[in-house]
């Protein structure tokens, strides 16, 4: 198995940097800011999830905001039938994973092309959302939960596990939100390490030749495109108790295109690159705010056409090259041996 | 007796309205591999154009017919040089800087019309009674328009120099080149016309659907899996994907509401892409243009 | 047939073998046989169909007519991994290597996939060694020389200790002494395994050959020794006349 501490060790340094974060974030920042911080937190993990199946998987999923607003809506349906949070979490990964297997076995066991497979998962996100907007009648019920229409449902909070009375506060769901990133975070970080995740980094450089060594290509794909749908899950859960509703929006194409954009920006092969990206890119688009000259949608459009033209690699692995470079005259063996290129942040 | 008639001509404008959107969509597609995922944003221009001409006090007829598809069609030949040609060999990129394109064009278009138009443009064509029903006149119009552009982009396939070309290419790009033909030159004007297309099919929906600088989104989830359970082949893949699931889509609607007619035709994509990964036309009619 | 050497069961066989591209007939009705332990060489010009054969073998394409027995096992149209974990390895004409990551990564992902993890461990450090890939084990795949990414696949096809090898044109791009060091890789690996090779370089054939097959426009014109295939007229007509 690969797994090692020594490849795990920039992933780690990233999560502890993390943990001091969290452990100082509440006494400097205000509560405004920490409450849209769990949102921005919420996405970072979306962008996680998506730099593990596109970045390391090499399946080009355009709809991973499918498996958030599943989420979102699985756990805020959940919740409000349950009456308390704790299943309803685990209803919402449970319900993304399983979209995702059954999408995945039509897409994989049919051996769909890349750029099929991009505009399916695409059309399906888009499908998702006309479909919930108009779920607005008093017919549509799941269990006590009005679907609500384009106006969404407000989510029931987090509480303590198994207390549905003990509702978390704003500071302590942001507690509760990069702990799960962290998690998140640290735990892929560790399956691209172990066997499974190394096969699927080889199928994504060489389906034929992991064929040919005898990997069952479309198992493995299904496996790791179920997991990042899991992820995404629970980024939905946190971003609609950061939100504090679900609307149909989480499905709408804008969202779509700035998932793929933080991984692009970011940078595919790493998850450091992506979580930071979509943190710079959420104050970005957030200082825009109400001005419509330069709105989000030029802005971003800008950004994805810039990147894909100039910076295809994306700003993490760039910056890793060139680090490497500089660094190379004096360092060139040590570094050598210490580097295994897919096991970056 | 009526009945029928009226279902069959709601069918038929379901097919059609599917082949109208799909094929701008679809020249490109069959011809360079590329999916264009601005095309829901070429649709809003051609909209736009028919908008902002008649406010001009242009006469409607020549907006929709002739400026929206030249409008559009000059965009998308300076797209393709300023853009796409960059990214020739590298589908995923082109991908990425389509979509880009798209976000963009929706940010240029709210910037300068804002996020909601006042200004809409009623529909020509009146409605026309079958007995006890009636059927919009507008819809058998756009039914004619579309069996005539799938028709006039037979003619030019099949018989002008330009479609012999573009024929080989679609073929075999690599062979093509080899033998001297300009793919640049092929692939610029296949944007372009595939920009044309869609213009027009943007300008003509115009007057039914009314324009928004997201408009795009509506129209892209159908013409996206029209154009791939279609398959490669241009105007054969149209026909065949519009046929089946605007039936699916029609039949769903009528049966269940349109909220599930969609849905339907989504699985029914998906289904068929299982069997068939390369669409209806790369199983059958594999020859066809 | 004279040089044919039974030496055991009948490890490969096709029964009127057919792939067709639209018109074009690549592989058309070949019945062949390959026996345990045996090393045959595949020679033909471009075009004839070798390539197309070994897909069908692999799985890679499921042929449009006929059938492909391996060990006894009717494997028509089954998967590729399928086939894999039968026990045939196959290096393509195309190096397919995995170009983002490691040499040893490389090596380490085909010993894996057959092997617990401290058995892997030791394969690849073996396989390392025996193809002379150590120096370059922590580089690049997609960075090294075309030789070497031969190489590399080659290792890989020795790592998931195969018992059946087919590898196509092993030696293409390959130095003088490259070559020569392939030959003898390749006749270590057929102490264990069956092999088939295809190759254009009749140098190299010579350095390995047992029996040779001759394939021309999809069919087996003959199956000899390549002493009796070069003495052949119609042989040197299509073939040898041409290209050595
Ligand atoms: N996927 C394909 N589609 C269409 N034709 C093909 C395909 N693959 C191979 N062919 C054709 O089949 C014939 C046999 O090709 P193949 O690659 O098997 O030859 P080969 O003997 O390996 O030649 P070479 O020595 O050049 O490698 C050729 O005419 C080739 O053009
Ligand atoms: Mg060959």
């Amino acid at each position: 198995m690969g797994g090692s501490l020594r490849e795990l060790r920039p992933t780690l340094v990233w999560a502890l940097i993390g943990v001091i974060f969290t452990l100082f974030a509440p006494s400097v920042l205000q509560l405004f800011t920490i409450i849209n911080l769990t949102t921005a937190i919420a996405l970072a993990v979306l962008a996680l999830s998506l730099a593990l199946v596109w970045g390391y998987g090499g399946i080009l999923c355009f709809g991973q905001v499918a498996f958030f607003g599943l989420g979102a809506y699985a756990y805020t349906i959940g919740a409000i039938n349950f009456g308390g949070s704790t299943w309803a979490i685990l209803v919402a990964v449970m319900v993304a994973s399983a979209f995702a297997a059954a999408l995945g076995y039509f897409i994989f066991y049919g051996r769909v092309s890349d750029v099929y497979l991009g505009v399916i998962t695409l059309t399906v996100t888009l499908i998702l959302y006309s479909l919930i907007r108009r779920t607005s009648g008093p017919e549509y019920k799941i269990g006590n939960a009005l679907l609500g229409g384009f106006n969404g449902v407000s989510s029931p909070p987090l509480n303590a596990p198994w207390d549905a009375r003990a509702i978390l506060f704003p500071e302590q769901v942001f507690y509760v939100a990069m702990a799960a990133l962290i998690i998140l975070y640290v735990f892929v970080g560790w399956l691209v390490t172990t066997h499974f995740g190394r096969v699927c980094v080889a199928i994504r450089e060489n389906e034929t030749r992991a064929e040919l060594l005898g990997y069952d290509t479309r198992l493995y794909k299904l496996g790791i495109f179920t997991i990042g749908a899991g992820v995404a899950a629970i980024g939905g859960v946190l971003f609609c108790n950061g939100v504090g509703r679900v609307t149909p929006d989480v499905f709408s194409l804008y969202n779509a295109a700035l998932t793929i954009i933080w991984v692009i920006v970011g940078g595919r092969g790493t998850l450091i690159g992506p979580i930071g990206a979509t943190f710079g890119l959420f104050y970005l688009t957030a200082s825009l705010g109400g001005q419509s000259v330069f709105n989000n949608n030029l802005v971003l459009g800008i950004i994805l056409i810039l990147f894909v033209l100039l910076v295809p690699k994306g700003v993490a692995p760039t910056l890793i090259d060139w680090t490497r470079r500089r660094s190379r005259p004096a360092g060139r063996e040590r570094r050598r041996r210490r580097a295994r290129p897919e096991g970056g942040a | 007796m009526d009945q029928v008639a009226a279902l069959v001509i709601q069918l038929a404008y379901g097919v059609a309205n599917l082949a109208l959107i799909s094929l701008g969509l679809a020249i490109i597609f069959g011809m360079m591999r590329v999916i264009n995922l601005a095309h829901g944003e070429f649709l809003m221009l051609g909209g736009y154009t028919v908008v902002v001409a008649t406010n001009n006090g242009v006469n409607l007829w020549i907006a929709m017919l002739i400026l929206a598809p030249l409008v559009v069609g000059v965009i998308g030949v300076v797209v393709e040089r300023l853009l796409i040609r960059w990214l020739y060999g590298r589908m995923v990129d082109t991908l990425l800087a389509t979509w880009g394109l798209s976000l963009l064009l929706i940010g240029i278009v709210t910037s300068i019309f804002g996020a909601s138009t006042a200004t809409t443009v009623s529909v020509p064509i009146g409605v026309i009674r079958i007995g006890e029903y009636s059927v919009s006149g507008y819809d058998l119009f756009l039914i004619g328009v579309t069996l005539g552009l799938l028709g006039a982009v037979y003619a030019v396939l099949k018989l002008t120099k330009l479609g012999l070309v573009a024929r080989g290419t679609m073929q075999n790009a690599e062979m093509a080149s080899a033998l001297g033909v300009s793919t640049s030159r092929i692939y610029m004007i296949t944007f372009g016309l595939g920009a044309a297309v869609t213009g027009l099919a943007g300008g003509l929906l115009a007057p039914v659907t009314g324009v928004l600088p997201t408009i795009g989104a509506t129209y892209i989830a159908k013409a996206f899996i029209t154009v791939i359970s279609g398959g490669a082949s241009i105007l054969a893949g149209t026909a065949a994907g519009s046929v089946l699931l605007g039936l699916v889509n029609g039949i769903f609607s009528f049966l269940t509401g349109p909220t599930f007619g969609e849905v339907a035709l989504l699985l029914a994509a998906i289904v068929l892409l299982r069997l068939m990964p390369r669409g209806i036309t790369g199983r059958f009619f594999r020859k066809s243009l | 047939m004279s040089a044919k050497a039974r030496r055991g069961e009948a490890v490969v066989e096709t029964r009127g073998l057919s792939m067709h591209f639209g018109g074009v007939r690549a592989v058309d009705q070949v019945d062949f046989t390959l026996y345990d332990k045996e090393l045959r060489c595949l020679i033909g010009p471009n075009g004839a169909g070798k390539s197309t054969f070994f897909k069908c073998l692999t799985g890679q394409l499921r042929p449009t007519h006929g059938e492909v027995t391996i060990r006894g096992r009717e494997t028509t149209g089954a998967e590729p991994h399928e086939i894999a974990g039968l026990g045939v390895g196959i290096k393509t004409q195309v190096p397919n290597v995995f170009d983002g990551v490691t040499v040893e990564e490389n090596l380490w992902l085909a010993a894996r996939r057959w092997h617990g993890a401290a058995r892997a461990r030791s394969l690849t450090a073996e396989v390392l060694e025996r193809l002379r890939l150590g120096d370059i084990r922590r580089s690049l795949v997609g960075r090294l020389a075309h030789g070497q990414r031969q190489w590399v696949e080659l290792g890989m096809v020795v790592a998931m200790e195969p018992w059946l090898v087919l590898l196509d044109e092993p030696a293409a791009g390959m130095t003088h002494e490259e070559t020569a060091r392939t030959a003898e890789i390749i006749l270590e690996i057929n102490e264990m395994a069956a092999l088939i090779v295809v190759e254009h370089d009749m140098q190299f054939i010579r350095m390995i050959s047992r029996t040779v097959t001759l394939f021309h426009e999809g069919r087996i014109l003959m199956e000899d020794t390549m002493d009796a295939i070069s003495a052949d007229a119609r042989a040197r007509e299509i073939y040898l006349g041409r290209s050595a």
